[in-house]
């Protein structure tokens, strides 16, 4: 295949993805805010449920990507720079989303927790290790901002991996200390009407499809990004041995 | 074998770098004066004994872990002046050795800043401690080492990097959140008495899998840290 023919299958699948993704949010928003019957004790508030649970859950898959990217662009950094370049810029991506899912998952606990716990925040087990996650995560942007030009890659994906590893040693580790947060509600103790489900549903199927479609796209954008980097390095380098003839 | 001589070479220089000097201890102990000073602001220990048995120990680890971190952003900068990095990478020596030489010679630093510390901070804080204190022979070290051979990774994974002094903390702090919370619980259990030993034991148990799990990986993936291209 072709670059050409490539890159439109590329624009194609992207934009049908995007309108998926549109029709996807609408139809979730169309069934919590007007279809699900209003809860009997929270009332209204409960609504911002429908999105809290979807973008919280669907947040916790994208470290997992940025871990095997970051794996896979240290195994391949040596081998095969084209592909680890790619594994990297999968990385940013999903890192990137990483954040922006916790905060907005962060921010919709607050505004729900406010008028039902009295609180914006408690030290409970499930919200300090979440607020964790998004630290580690901010940390690891952080880390590709301030290294130096030509080993971002490599002490980020080092870093990724230290994460990677405190993640699941914070959260046992807090779930010792303390516990606040409302029990699982599809599977244990609290379970969900069946009137709410298809709102639930719907939402989660929006936010994945919205997370991947924004991972997707700013993969494209990284991989740009560092294709205009190797021309210009590219275009230096000639420049260099044209003024030493 | 030879990795052990090579690790002992560098741990012996870095120490006696350091007993010409005196520099990072001298540092890190007065900061961590200082943070206590700075905390006995907030609150008046000596009038209400059992507040200061409840938040020593948090005082105690925030203080030890900002001086560290202070410290910690200067343990690679006599390496890095005088161009040893880049030696290291053409020397047939592990690079590890390297790096467990130096996350050694910092950690007998902040133990020996802790031994002068402790006796210091039961003054000032008018501190009775109730439990088992034998058990903070146990509970010091590790925490230490933890602070120390995170610390030591990052700054070495930071060194080239803008605004490393800041970057540091930054990093450090989250990965060590784990460590951090089960050095205080048992810290605060050891002295307070309200926390069930088993619970003490059960922290000490993550301190313990916490060094050895961050150690195994500091020590594999330093190499790559020294060679980032």
């Amino acid at each position: 295949m072709s670059t050409e023919t490539r890159s439109r299958a590329t624009v194609a699948v992207g934009t049908l993805w995007f309108l998926a993704s549109i029709a996807a949010v609408v139809e979730g928003f169309r069934q919590a805010i007007f279809l699900a019957p209003t809860e009997a004790t929270m009332g209204n508030v409960q609504r911002i449920f429908y999105w809290h649970v979807p973008i919280a859950s669907v947040s916790l898959v994208f470290p997992y990507l940025n871990l095997a990217a970051s794996l896979a662009y240290l195994a391949l950094r040596r081998r095969n720079i084209f592909r680890a370049l790619a594994a990297d810029a999968l990385a940013v991506a999903s890192a990137e989303i990483t954040v922006l899912y916790t905060t907005l998952a962060l921010m919709t606990g607050m505004l729900w927790a406010r008028p039902v716990w009295g609180i914006w925040w408690t030290w409970d087990a499930r919200l300090t290790t979440y607020l964790l996650l998004w630290l580690l995560y901010v940390s690891y942007l952080l880390v590709r901002r301030f290294s130096p030009t030509g080993q971002t890659s490599v002490l980020a994906a080092v870093l990724a991996i230290f994460a990677a590893i405190d993640v699941p040693i914070t959260f046992m580790s807090i779930t010792w200390w303390r516990t606040q947060h409302p029990a699982p509600v599809l599977r244990g103790d609290g379970n969900l009407d069946a009137s709410m489900r298809p709102a639930l549903y719907w939402n989660f199927l929006a936010w994945f499809l919205w997370g991947v479609f924004i991972v997707g796209f700013r993969y494209v954008v990284e991989r740009r990004r560092q294709l205009a980097a190797q021309t210009d390095a590219l275009r230096a380098i000639e420049a260099s041995l044209e003024i030493a003839q | 074998m030879s990795f052990f001589l090579h690790t002992f070479a560098h741990l012996s220089k870095d120490l006696r770098l350091e007993w010409r000097s005196r520099d990072s201890v001298n540092g890190i102990l007065f900061f961590s004066l200082l943070v206590v000073v700075v905390f006995s602001l907030a609150f008046d220990p000596t009038s209400n004994p059992s507040l200061a048995r409840a938040i020593a120990g948090g005082i105690l680890w925030v203080g030890l872990l900002f001086a560290s971190v202070t410290a910690l952003n200067q343990a690679w900068s006599r390496e890095q002046r005088n161009g040893l990095l880049e030696v290291q990478r053409l020397s047939p020596s592990h690079p590890s050795a390297l790096f467990l030489g130096k996350a050694v010679a910092n950690f007998l630093f902040v133990t020996a800043v802790e031994f002068v510390l402790a006796p210091v901070f039961a003054v000032f804080y008018n501190l009775h401690p109730l439990g088992n204190t034998a058990l903070l022979l146990l509970i010091l070290p590790l925490g230490t080492w933890a602070l120390v051979v995170n610390g030591t990774f990052f700054a070495a994974l930071g060194l080239r990097a803008r605004n490393r002094e800041l970057l540091l903390p930054l990093l450090l702090l989250p990965i060590t959140m784990p460590a951090l919370l089960g050095m205080i619980q048992a810290t605060t259990g050891v002295l307070t008495t309200e926390l069930d030993p088993v619970y003490i034991a059960s922290w000490i148990r993550l301190l313990a899998a916490y060094d050895i799990i961050f150690t195994t990986v500091c020590l594999l993936l330093f190499p790559v840290v020294l060679n980032a291209e």
